[in-house]
């Protein structure tokens, strides 16, 4: 009896590894295994898809990887960025979310546009993009002519093609931004306001003494991810400059950098290195992020 | 108080304003895509541009579906993404019932290493799944498309905080009928859960409809092509037909926005959940 029991109990303790074994099989083979073989690859010297044999252990593809003009490109680009499309994606979200929370008709109607965008096909909507700058034919140029500006060649020309990817970044930003700020919004407890309201303290005030702080940990939330993406953009460029990072690079980023490494120059090892690169720096921001979101809880 | 009124219909007309611009602004690209799509050749490249073409040439979208194949681009998405969602369903439901329901040694360090994998990202584990999938001898395949992606930590983790909120008295009680642990999952779990499931599906099917770089990457032949691929080698060939790849474009984006539209209130919960949980 006493040894059917334990029989029973160790069955029951495999049930849940069943339940739980096609996730776990593909994790381990698509997610874990990968990860690991990145980090090996990294740091085997001429490493060999075909037969899988290397030089020698060493930091030689860290060290190609970062005399690389190329990637030493798109970390400075992943930087320019970061400086001009979080902020401004951020204020402009946060002044929008609130203008949205704070009407009283149409909430709805302009949340569901402002969505629009975080559901549509970046490549789609990027070659739309592509379109609209179009130095000759572009309906942004057109406008700016208005204004007596002389076309601009946004794809075209090195100086201006991490500008356009800035502006269309901007633009597919504010949904998620938009809709983190709103739902933050509706957990602001009213009473706040209507003290606020007693005591008429101007509109501009109550934004920054009352909805900012409130809002604080999920702006910094909004950074938090804002920056982590910009680590990640890839599908943009694609889309924007035709399958090019922009003229004579322009617009490379991280993880054009690594798939153009091992797709089209077959170096497993650099594009390796690449990758535990964007791992680290990605691991660190979601500390961050934890450890704030964190601080927040025990606060 | 008097003097404020003034003031306050002044400020509801600037936030209109304000948010009308705001909504111009994102849905420009989108009016800009359908408009373009519906011009002739020689209105495609006028100046000024013309903003509504005289005569809407839905011909075009006829000219771009036989000018590449985007019939079977569209089967292929189909296929894809009906085979993802609902792999990518079996595998978190049965997980998520294991994870709230269930008791197995290694239970909570399992559960952390899932979460630890959020902290990944994918993008990083392109070279080594390329890898894997040339040996398995998969490019060109729906399975090497379908296989890496139907499992998904986020999904596992949402539908477990929700099975963790049905009242463990009703497993009991299901216990007790000597209901067995699959048919109550199917039974009770899932219906009681149909909400959250539902947003599953949804927030999967806009992301398989969307997924690029991994097709890209797994496949060569063009019958294997998705829209995405597709549209983007149909960008290089079209060469200045603007007013052809804008209709091509409109092929990709209006299913998922169709989706959306009809279907919001799931996208918005399931997103905001992502942003909400920190």
């Amino acid at each position: 009896m006493q040894h059917n029991q334990t029989v029973a109990r160790r069955l029951r303790g495999c049930k849940g590894y069943l339940y739980l074994a096609p996730s776990l099989i593909i994790l381990l083979v698509f997610t874990v295994y990968p990860l690991i073989k990145a980090f090996a690859m990294s740091f085997c010297e001429d490493y060999s898809i075909i037969d899988g044999s290397f030089k020698g252990i060493n930091l030689q593809n860290y060290q190609d990887l970062f005399a690389d003009e190329v990637f030493l490109k798109a970390l400075s680009n992943t930087t320019i960025y970061v400086v001009f499309v979080v902020p401004l994606s951020i204020l402009l979200s946060l002044v929008l979310a609130v203008l949205i929370h704070n009407s009283l008709r149409g909430k709805a109607l302009f949340q569901t546009l402002y969505f629009l965008p975080y559901v549509t096909s970046v490549i789609a909507i990027g070659i739309v993009w592509s379109w609209i700058f179009n130095s000759n034919y572009g309906l942004l140029n057109y406008f700016l002519s208005l204004f007596g500006i002389p076309a601009i060649p946004w794809l075209n020309d090195p100086h201006y093609a991490l500008a356009a990817l800035i502006i269309f970044s901007i633009w597919k930003s504010l949904a998620f931004n938009i809709l983190i700020f709103l739902s933050g919004l509706a957990s602001i407890s009213q009473e706040i306001y209507q003290a606020a309201r007693i005591d008429s303290t101007p509109r501009l005030r109550v934004f920054f003494k009352i909805t900012v702080p409130q809002l604080r940990p999920i702006i910094v939330y909004a950074v938090l991810m804002g920056l982590i993406n910009a680590f990640k953009v890839y599908n943009e460029v694609f889309s924007l400059f035709q399958s090019k990072a922009g003229p004579a690079n322009s617009a490379i980023t991280v993880v054009y950098y690594i798939y153009d490494k091992f797709y089209n120059s077959g170096d497993y090892g650099v594009a390796s290195a690449a990758a535990v690169v964007l791992f680290v720096i990605i691991l660190v921001l979601t500390m961050v992020q934890k450890s704030i979101a964190k601080e927040k809880e025990e606060a | 108080m008097k003097s404020r009124k003034p003031s306050s219909v002044a400020a509801r007309i600037a936030q209109y304003a304000v948010l009308c611009l705001g909504a111009i602004f994102t849905l420009l690209p989108f009016l800009w895509m359908i408009s373009s799509s519906l011009k002739t050749p020689a209105e495609i490249v006028k100046i000024p541009p013309v903003m509504v073409p005289a005569v809407a040439q839905w011909s075009n979208y006829a000219t771009a579906w036989a000018a590449a194949p985007f019939g079977r681009y569209l089967i292929n998405t189909v296929i894809v993404t009906i085979l993802t969602t609902v792999g990518v369903l079996i595998t978190s439901v049965l997980s998520a019932f294991a994870f709230s329901r269930l008791k197995f040694p290694g239970k909570d360090l399992v559960f952390s290493l899932f979460m630890a994998t959020l902290m990944i990202p994918g993008e990083m584990l392109i070279i080594t799944n390329f890898m894997t999938i040339t040996k398995l001898k998969w490019i060109d395949t729906y399975q090497a498309m379908v296989v890496p992606w139907i499992s998904n930590v986020f999904y596992i983790y949402l539908l477990t905080q929700f099975f963790l909120q049905v009242p463990d008295a009703l497993y009991l009680a299901a216990k007790v009928d000597k209901c067995s642990d699959l048919k109550f999952m199917v039974r009770i779990m899932v219906p009681m859960n149909k909400s959250a499931i539902t947003t599953i599906a949804i927030l999967n099917i806009i992301g398989s409809w969307n997924s690029f770089l991994w097709p890209l990457l797994v496949t060569n032949s063009q019958e294997m092509r998705v829209l995405s691929t597709g549209l983007i080698r149909f960008q290089t060939e079209a060469g200045t037909s603007y007013e052809l790849v804008m209709a091509a474009s409109c092929i990709l984006v209006m299913p998922i926005v169709l989706i959306f539209l009809f279907l919001r209130k799931y996208v918005l919960e399931g997103v905001a959940f992502n942003g909400v949980k920190g």
